[in-house]
């Protein structure tokens, strides 16, 4: 038995300890926004925060976890009231089929809940583990930019600005 | 009355000694030239140049990440200090746009540049003064004939005296021979081809060989291990701690094409030159095998026994996903078992198929630096290549302590060998470079 906590709330898992942390997320605690790709870490679409940072959670056994905290997509916002993140995605329009979607915000706002600055390039370097098959990638860059700005505080904003 | 006069004879030996030190390491300037003097370069000339400056795997150090290549401005951490490379471009302000022929051989062959400045041996003109008139200057041709690109690099960082290029005559005077590749008649041209390579232009043993205090390759020890940039470099020949025995055939194979079924891959900065490698003529590659199987095998398994060992022979259930069995109730054992088995221990091809660990280099190693950098990072995908191995990196999943179980697993399990000394720290250290 594993314990995680998972979008602040502390779960106990009762799939066996191997089974990979994507399959307990949607079939265990049904939280489907994490998708499975290739199921070999290589495209990005399983991607959750475990800690802080940006893992693949299909090649990732709930046993290594052992209370370790697991945000996913659901746990940055909801359709009625979504985070940053989700918003700045819907304005900017960035998914097509969307299947790839969940695991780039991911990425992405684990990257901007470290560091509120990230350039362009980092931004560009970080999203590099992930694929695309529709090729809206300057929206989702676009649309990381514009969550960058609405994430970061407004009075160090002001701040700078003078 | 008689101390006055040890004193003042110490004086003038101490003058003496010290002129004689300061003409000894004193390097005159080679007049600068215009660029545009030297009129069209001959292009078969050029070609053959940039072959060769890939076997020298010149650009590797001379770019900076993402910077135009051979522009230079890459830090290169030494025990020492930080040293930046430099820009080899022909710019005339900041690359060797000024420089002649001349300049560029003494520069290859005796580490002074234009100006008579001394350079430091993190540029291993201790190997390059092996190579040939012709080849020193086709490399000329070949860099002459690029675009020139402005870029000055910062400048190194390095202690008091090691900043005084001048101590760098004293390096050379102990550790420089400088001397052309001599054919041994006693063996073929394919040998001769092969040693001229590896020891002069390809340089391999400035990684794969221990350095002294100084910072110089131990020549008693050649080819007996190093190290670069955060990685292993493995010992070669005699030394080798590879479990498969290398033969010409696995070398050429792997020196061509980045990775072998029964050896593994090609990573850190070993990736850069067999990237480098897989350009250049094949017959050369080729004789730098041939080379370095002369060397001897060390203490890998013959040839015979490799027939039964090819990947996939450990899982039974042909085409199983995951196969995992009982999960040990060993920490280490646990996450080989839930993490590494089902692409390390089942019957999976290429790129889904891990390496056998019982076949690792890194497992059974002298040190556990590649190993940890392997769990951490993982193996990136190479671009344009469907049958190079991939894997994903588990730095961001496994903690230190669950990095450091899992080396000690595997190093009980896979190499059968006594535990390495200093693996909590060696994980550590991985992990904070990165």
């Amino acid at each position: 038995m594993t314990t995680l906590i998972v979008n602040g709330d502390s779960r106990t898992i009762e799939a066996s300890p191997d089974t990979p942390l994507l399959y307990v997320l949607r079939d265990e605690l049904g939280l489907n926004a994490a998708k499975f790709g290739c199921g070999l870490g290589q495209c990005g679409a399983c991607t959750v925060i475990v800690d802080g940072k940006a893992v693949f959670s299909c090649v990732t056994p709930v046993m290594v976890l052992e209370g370790r905290t697991v945000t996913t997509l659901e746990g940055i916002g909801s359709r009625d009231a979504p985070g940053p993140m989700q918003r700045a995605f819907i304005a900017e329009q960035a998914a097509q089929c969307g299947y790839c979607i969940p695991g780039m915000m991911m990425r992405a706002q684990a990257l901007l809940n470290r560091d509120p600055h990230a350039t362009d390039e980092s931004i560009e370097a970080e999203l590099q583990p992930h694929l695309c098959r529709c090729g809206t990638h300057m929206r989702i860059l676009r649309a990381i930019r514009r969550a960058a700005e609405e994430m970061r505080p407004k009075t160090v904003e002001a701040r700078t600005a003078r | 009355m008689k101390l006055r006069f040890v004193l003042l004879a110490l004086l003038a030996i101490g003058t003496f000694g010290g002129t004689a030190a300061l003409l000894y390491a004193w390097e005159s300037s080679i007049a600068p030239i215009d660029p545009r003097s030297l009129g069209a370069l001959d292009r078969a000339v050029v070609r053959r140049g940039a072959s060769l400056a890939l076997l020298g795997d010149c650009a590797t150090c001379h770019t900076a990440p993402g910077g135009p290549p051979y522009a230079g401005g890459l830090a290169m951490p030494t025990p020492f200090g930080t040293i930046y490379s430099t820009n080899i471009t022909p710019d005339p302000e900041t690359g060797i746009g000024r420089w002649s022929e001349q300049a560029f051989i003494r520069a290859l062959r005796s580490g002074v540049d234009r100006e008579g400045r001394h350079l430091y041996p993190a540029f291993p003109y201790d190997h390059f003064t092996r190579v040939s008139d012709d080849d020193t200057k086709a490399l000329y041709a070949f860099f002459m004939s690029l675009d020139p690109v402005k870029s000055s690099a910062p400048p190194n960082e390095l202690p008091f005296p090691l900043n005084v290029r001048l101590t760098l005559a004293g390096w050379k005077l102990l550790f420089l021979r400088r001397a052309r590749f001599v054919a041994d008649p006693s063996k073929d041209e394919k040998w001769n081809r092969g040693k001229y390579l590896v020891d002069g232009l390809g340089h391999c043993g400035a990684c794969h060989s221990p350095r002294n205090l100084l910072g110089a390759e131990m020549k008693s020890a050649g080819f007996a291990g190093g190290e670069a940039e955060g990685w292993r470099a493995y010992a070669l020949g005699r030394g080798s701690l590879s479990p498969v025995a290398w033969d010409e055939a696995a070398l050429a194979d792997y020196l061509a094409r980045g990775s072998h079924p029964l050896h593994g891959t090609a990573q850190g900065p070993m990736a850069n030159v067999v990237d480098n490698l897989s350009h250049v003529d094949p017959a050369d590659v080729g004789a730098m095998a041939h080379y370095l199987a002369s060397l001897g095998k060390g203490e890998g398994r013959n040839d015979a026994e490799r027939a039964a060992s090819g990947p996939g022979r450990f899982s039974q259930a042909a085409g199983a996903q995951a196969a995992t069995p009982a999960i040990p109730s060993e920490p280490g054992g646990a996450i080989y078992a839930t993490v590494c088995a089902s692409c390390h221990d089942g019957d999976r091809p290429l790129p889904l198929g891990g390496l056998r660990l019982d076949l690792s280099t890194a497992v059974a190693d002298a040190t556990p630096v590649n190993l940890i950098n392997l769990v951490v990072r993982g193996i990136p995908a190479a671009a344009g290549a469907s049958a190079h191995p991939i894997m994903p990196g588990f730095g961001d999943v496994l903690d230190d302590r669950q990095v450091s179980d899992l080396a000690s697993y595997l190093r009980t399990r896979f190499a059968g060998k006594q535990q390495w000394d200093g693996l909590t720290k060696a994980v550590a250290e991985a992990r904070g470079g990165r």
